[in-house]
Order: C-alpha cells, then sequence, then structure tokens
C-alpha cells in the first residue's frame, strides 16, 4: 500500500484501461508501417462498439461480440481503403470524413439499443494461479482481450522484424515506387493492412462497449482514437513502445482519479495535467537522442501510390 | 460535435426545414436547442421528453422543432438566427452555455421568446431562465446513502466545479451525516459531463477505495454499469434521467429531470398571451425534480425516511440548507433554523463542514 492505494489494483485497472487504446493503436501502427495515414480510427472504433454490442446482446455471446465489432471496424475501413487505394483521395481528409460518418451512421444504428445489457465477459480462468499473492491479482485476472492486445503487439513486432511479409510491408511504407518496381501488389498490400488496423480498432471499441463500460450509449469512445493515434506517433512507430504508451496513458489516467479517490493532497490540476506533462517530457527525451525517432515515420507516410506515375 | 450532427441528422432525416414561415404564421412553434444526443438516455433526452410533451399538450396548435448536439459557443448563435428568422416564436436553449448566444441574439430579434436554462443572464426582456434545484433530490438521495452504507465511505462524481454541483455534493453530504455521523465523502472531480469510460474508471477507483454507495453528476450511466459489476455491494441512483436498466440494484433510486411541466407551461403562456420575462427555479414541488422509484434493495425503513424528506421537501415544510451549517473551514454560513438564500445557492463555491479535500478552481 503506498498513499492509500494497493498496486496490484492499480495496475491490474490499468492493464484493463488501456486495452481499447492499445489495440487499436496497435492496427494503426500497422498501417502507417504501409504508408497510409487513417486518421479514421475514431470512427471505426466507435463503429466496432456499436456492432460489437449488437452481435453480443443478439447472440448472446461475448466472443461473437468481439468478432462483430472486429468486422464493423474493419468493414468501415474498406470504405476508406476504397477511397484512398482506389480512387485516390487524399488520405487525411478521407479518415476524417471516415471518422464523422462512423460517429453518425454508430449513433444511427445504436438507436434501439440504449439501455440493454450486454452478455458478460468472464475472467479467464487460470485455477490456483489468481490466488498468487500480487501476481495472482496482476497477471493471472484478466477477460481474455487483455492477453490478446498484448500478444497483438508481441506478433506485430514480430511480423515486422522477423517475417518476410512484414519486410515486405515495410518496403511497402518506405518506397511505393521501389516496392513496385520489385513487383510486390502495393495497393493489395496496403488494402490488406488497412483492413487489419480497421478490425483491430473494431476491437477496440467492442471492449469498450462490452467490457469497460458494458452499455452502449451515442459517442462512448469519447476520443479514444485520437489517442490511439498520437500515441503511434509518440512511441515512433514501434510495438513496444505502444504498449508502453498505452499503459502509461491508460495508467495516469487510472491513478489520477485512484489518488483522488484515496483522498490524496495534491490538486486535481496537476493530477489532470500529467498525462499530458508526461508526454510531452518522454517526446523531449526521446526526440533528444540524436533525432533518431523523428527520423523513424515511413517515408511514403501519407503518400498515395499510381502504378502509372 | 456539429459535423457529426450534420451527418446523424441527415442519416435520420431529421433535419428541419426552418424555411417554412408562410406556415409558421397560424401555429406556435417551440424550438428547442440540444448539447447532445437526443439518445443520451440523461439530460437531453429529458429536453426532448418535455418537447414532446408540450407536442402532446396542444396537438396542431402547435409546431416544434429541435437540433441536436449544438456546440457552445459561436456555432449556437448561428444555429438560433437561424431558428428565429425560421418562424420559432418561442426558443429554449437546454445548456449553460448558451448564455452569451442566447442573450446575442435574444436583442436581435425582440419578438421571439427565448427561454435559458440554468443560466442567470436576462440582458433583454425577451429572455427568461429556468432552471430546477437538482439539490433537494440530492438530500433524499444522501439519506439513502448514509443508511445503506457499509463501510460508513459514500461517494459523489463530479462534473466540474460549478455552484449547481457543489451544491449537489453538499446536499448530499448532509444528509448523509445527518443519518449517519460517521459517514465519509469521497468527491472524484472527472472535468467531463459525457466519458462514459472515464466515468466507469472514477466509480471504479472509488469502489477499490472501500466506497459502497456513488452518486453521480455526470450524463451517462457508466457509473451504475460499473458498481453492477461488484455484485451487489456497492448502489448508485439513476441521474438526469430514471436509468430504469439498472433497477432494482445498483441503481436503486433517481434524480429525474422532468422539464414537461415547465414547457407547457410557457408555450401555453406564450399562446394566450399571458406570457410574462421569469425566472424560474422550480424544484421536487413543481413537479421539475421527480424522486425516481425506491426500490426494494432499501429497507422498507429507509424508504419511508426518504420518503418523508422528499414530501416535506416537497410541502415546502423543509429546506435542505437549514441552519447551523458551518463551511469547511469551520466559519459559519447558516444560523440555527435559517435557511440558505437562493443568491448563496447559485454562486456556491465552498464545501460544508466535514468535507475532506479541496474544490478546484
Amino acid at each position: 500500500m503506498f498513499g492509500g492505494i494497493d498496486p496490484a489494483l492499480l495496475i491490474a485497472s490499468l492493464m484493463v484501461a488501456s486495452v481499447p487504446i492499445l489495440l487499436a493503436a496497435t492496427g494503426e501502427l500497422v498501417v502507417e508501417k504501409a504508408g497510409v495515414l487513417n486518421l479514421g480510427v475514431e470512427g471505426m472504433m466507435i463503429m466496432g462498439a456499436v456492432c460489437g454490442f449488437i452481435t453480443a446482446v443478439v447472440t448472446g455471446s461475448p466472443a461473437l461480440g468481439f468478432l462483430g465489432g472486429a468486422a464493423g471496424g474493419a468493414g468501415l475501413s474498406l470504405l476508406f481503403a476504397l477511397l484512398t487505394q482506389v480512387m485516390q483521395a487524399n488520405q487525411v481528409a478521407s479518415g476524417l470524413a471516415l471518422t464523422l460518418f462512423g460517429l453518425g451512421l454508430s449513433s444511427l444504428l445504436g438507436q434501439g439499443y440504449v439501455g440493454i445489457k450486454p452478455p458478460h465477459t468472464g475472467a479467464v480462468p487460470f485455477g490456483p494461479l489468481a490466488d498468487i499473492p500480487f501476481f495472482g491479482r496482476v497477471i493471472f485476472g484478466h477477460d481474455p482481450l487483455v492477453y490478446l492486445s498484448v500478444l497483438a503487439v508481441a506478433a506485430v513486432w514480430i511480423f515486422l522484424r522477423n517475417a518476410r511479409g512484414g519486410l515486405i510491408l515495410r518496403a511497402v511504407g518506405e518506397s511505393h515506387d521501389a516496392a513496385h518496381a520489385l513487383g510486390y501488389k502495393v495497393r493489395r498490400i496496403r488494402v490488406l493492412a488497412i483492413l487489419f488496423g480497421g478490425a483491430m480498432a473494431g476491437l477496440g471499441g467492442a471492449y469498450i462497449s462490452l467490457v469497460r463500460v458494458p452499455q452502449w450509449t451515442d459517442g462512448i469512445t469519447a476520443g479514444a482514437g485520437w489517442i490511439a493515434l498520437a500515441i503511434v506517433v509518440f512511441a515512433s512507430w514501434r510495438p513496444w513502445r505502444v504498449l508502453l504508451g498505452a499503459w502509461l496513458f491508460g495508467g495516469i489516467t487510472v491513478l489520477q482519479l485512484n489518488l483522488q479517490a484515496a483522498g490524496s493532497g495534491i490538486p486535481v490540476e496537476y493530477l489532470s495535467m500529467s498525462p499530458y506533462l508526461i508526454t510531452i517530457l518522454v517526446l523531449v527525451i526521446m526526440s533528444s537522442g540524436r533525432g533518431r525517432a523523428a527520423l523513424n515515420a515511413p517515408a511514403s507516410l501519407g503518400q498515395n501510390f499510381h502504378a502509372a506515375r | 460535435m456539429n459535423r457529426r450532427h450534420l451527418l446523424a441528422t441527415a442519416a435520420l432525416g431529421l433535419s428541419l426545414a426552418f424555411g417554412g414561415a408562410a406556415s409558421a404564421q397560424d401555429k406556435t412553434k417551440a424550438c428547442f436547442v440540444y448539447v447532445g444526443p437526443i439518445g443520451d438516455g440523461g439530460w437531453t433526452y429529458q429536453h426532448h421528453q418535455g418537447a414532446l410533451a408540450v407536442q402532446e399538450a396542444y396537438g396542431d396548435k402547435v409546431e416544434i422543432a429541435w437540433q441536436e448536439n449544438v456546440p457552445e459557443g459561436a456555432d449556437a448563435e448561428r444555429v438560433l438566427t437561424q431558428m428565429a428568422l425560421g418562424g420559432c416564436d418561442i426558443i429554449f436553449t437546454t445548456s449553460f452555455g448558451y448564455m452569451d448566444p442566447t442573450n446575442a441574439v435574444a436583442k436581435k430579434f425582440p419578438n421571439v421568446k427565448f427561454e435559458h436554462a440554468t443560466g442567470f443572464k436576462r440582458e433583454s426582456p425577451n429572455v427568461s431562465t429556468y432552471n430546477a434545484r437538482f439539490y433537494e433530490g440530492r438530500a433524499v438521495q444522501g439519506v439513502i446513502a448514509g443508511r445503506m452504507t457499509k463501510t460508513n465511505k459514500i461517494g459523489y462524481i463530479g462534473s466540474f466545479p460549478i455552484p449547481e454541483v457543489i451544491m449537489g455534493i453538499n446536499s448530499y453530504y448532509l444528509h448523509a451525516k445527518k443519518v449517519n455521523p460517521d459517514v465519509e465523502l469521497t468527491v472524484v472531480w472527472a472535468f467531463t459531463w459525457f466519458d462514459p469510460a472515464k466515468e466507469a474508471d472514477a466509480a471504479k477507483a472509488m469502489i477499490e477505495q472501500g466506497v459502497d454507495v456513488i452518486a453521480s453528476h455526470t450524463d451517462s450511466t457508466a457509473p451504475l454499469a460499473e458498481a453492477a459489476k461488484a455484485g451487489g455491494k456497492v448502489i448508485g441512483f439513476g441521474q438526469a434521467s430514471d436509468m430504469t436498466e439498472y433497477k432494482p440494484s445498483p441503481r436503486v433510486s433517481s434524480i429525474i429531470d422532468n422539464w414537461a411541466p415547465y414547457y407547457v407551461k410557457r408555450v401555453g403562456a406564450l399562446m394566450d398571451g399571458t406570457y410574462e420575462q421569469q425566472d424560474a427555479w422550480e424544484g421536487i414541488a413543481g413537479g421539475e425534480v421527480q424522486i425516481g422509484e425506491i426500490t426494494d434493495a432499501i429497507p422498507a425503513d429507509v424508504k419511508a425516511e426518504a420518503e418523508k424528506l422528499r414530501d416535506d421537501i416537497a410541502a415546502g415544510t423543509y429546506h435542505p440548507f437549514t441552519g447551523p451549517i458551518n463551511k469547511q473551514d469551520g466559519s459559519a454560513w447558516l444560523t440555527e433554523g435559517q435557511t440558505a438564500p437562493d443568491g448563496d445557492l447559485l454562486g456556491m463555491g465552498f464545501y460544508v463542514e466535514g468535507i475532506k479535500g479541496d474544490i478546484p478552481k
């Protein structure tokens, strides 16, 4: 116990609190590594939230709900892929439009689902492991999505680092002309990356409406998608730093509420400010490292590719 | 929010043509400006119920129109101007942040009546203000909280440190303390009206600290959803709307904002020519603040006690802020038997004696 807060409970809640932004940011990292800037994360998240919620309520199965959420996010991202990869529309404008469209459409779809409780998502049964002091609570007491989100980071890290597919994806993001000259299908690879990003954002959204706040309300994601976008930059496009960034953001939000509840004497203003202060601090420290962080952005990020050019 | 609104309305086909000036002459047109979506299940939903009640009460003689998700600020001024030009006879602006836009537009349209919720500026004769005495409902919740807590820790999720919220916190604490002298109040400021995930986190942080009764002053049902996860150990209250989906527990009672009587009365007054500028602040007695059903999760004697308090407030025999009450720093605020003047309440910027912590500035 320090300051009246049980660290085991605090770490356990910060892991849960950061799952949505972690999933969405991991997806967006892959999209941006492929050279596509999709600013529609918020829209895809909320579509995932509403589709996941509806699927879970209709089928009574949280697992199907999460699949539905991923499908909802991927479905909306398909629209983005159509606009930017087929019709060569501007990525920034299309991404913003995607967010606005997603917010409106989710509000429409969710009309009949306000005030309904979704089926309960239980914790993974670890049996006796969950009774270990401290670690039982911190590591073995969560629902499956918490583990899945960390596994997803590991998988993306391995894929980008060691797999041939990851190398191709990065090549497309660094120089689409060179990748095209080598015979890789730039647009196909980018569409697949966009779909993956959409599915991950949708999964993150579904986590909000099915586990974090088990209900549907208009605008339930309340800006989580924008935080996910910021985390990708904050992480300088590296998977494990995405995990760090998500836990930092989630952790400080949870910590400041816990400090308030524990009656610490620290004024609320400082606590509310702290996530942003720490972000600035970390960005300054990272970019002071011989400017490498700034150079890590994929070189073709946000540029459209046309084979005839 | 504005852009989202455009999309939402386009999709729903709800967008209203404000152009039909000709048809507006024979009917009274009542217009409503909302800060959130009608589907928020709380604040805006209740205002819209009031608007529908106006239509219900006067049928063909009245026409209603509304705009959702209107941001507080310059956009509001544009929407209000559009409504005034579009033939609205009376315009209800339903959020505190519309205060200046309402007064600015009202000066340009002296023949249109403006009604601003929760504000205090009435700069021209066609602007009225209205509010509800939510602190009366908080007193009833305080009694339930004080009686029901087993850990003697009760919580309150604050939105922003404005007089209306501080009033609610003080009233809640005073009445919990009255029935349970050992009670301690934990206040967590969320600094948002609407962010379900953050509201849930705030509730969770309190529950981890041993709080077992949670009142909230934010707009969503997320704190109740979080309380429900505790498996019956934690109770809470519906806020702004009844939130019946969490009955019988964790939602054991609620404060319901009921704007319908006021809207019906004001539009009626406009139609029969008795309309006058006013500053309305009604509570349980006027029907604007309703106490939602106290469920069976509460023992009968506590329920009876809470209902008696509600009835005493309604009858005017009891005021929730009756002295002696000291401020947090120990200085006297109200003397024995003195009731709080409205001016003190509307500008309330202090906790009463016994509450720990500071109000953020």
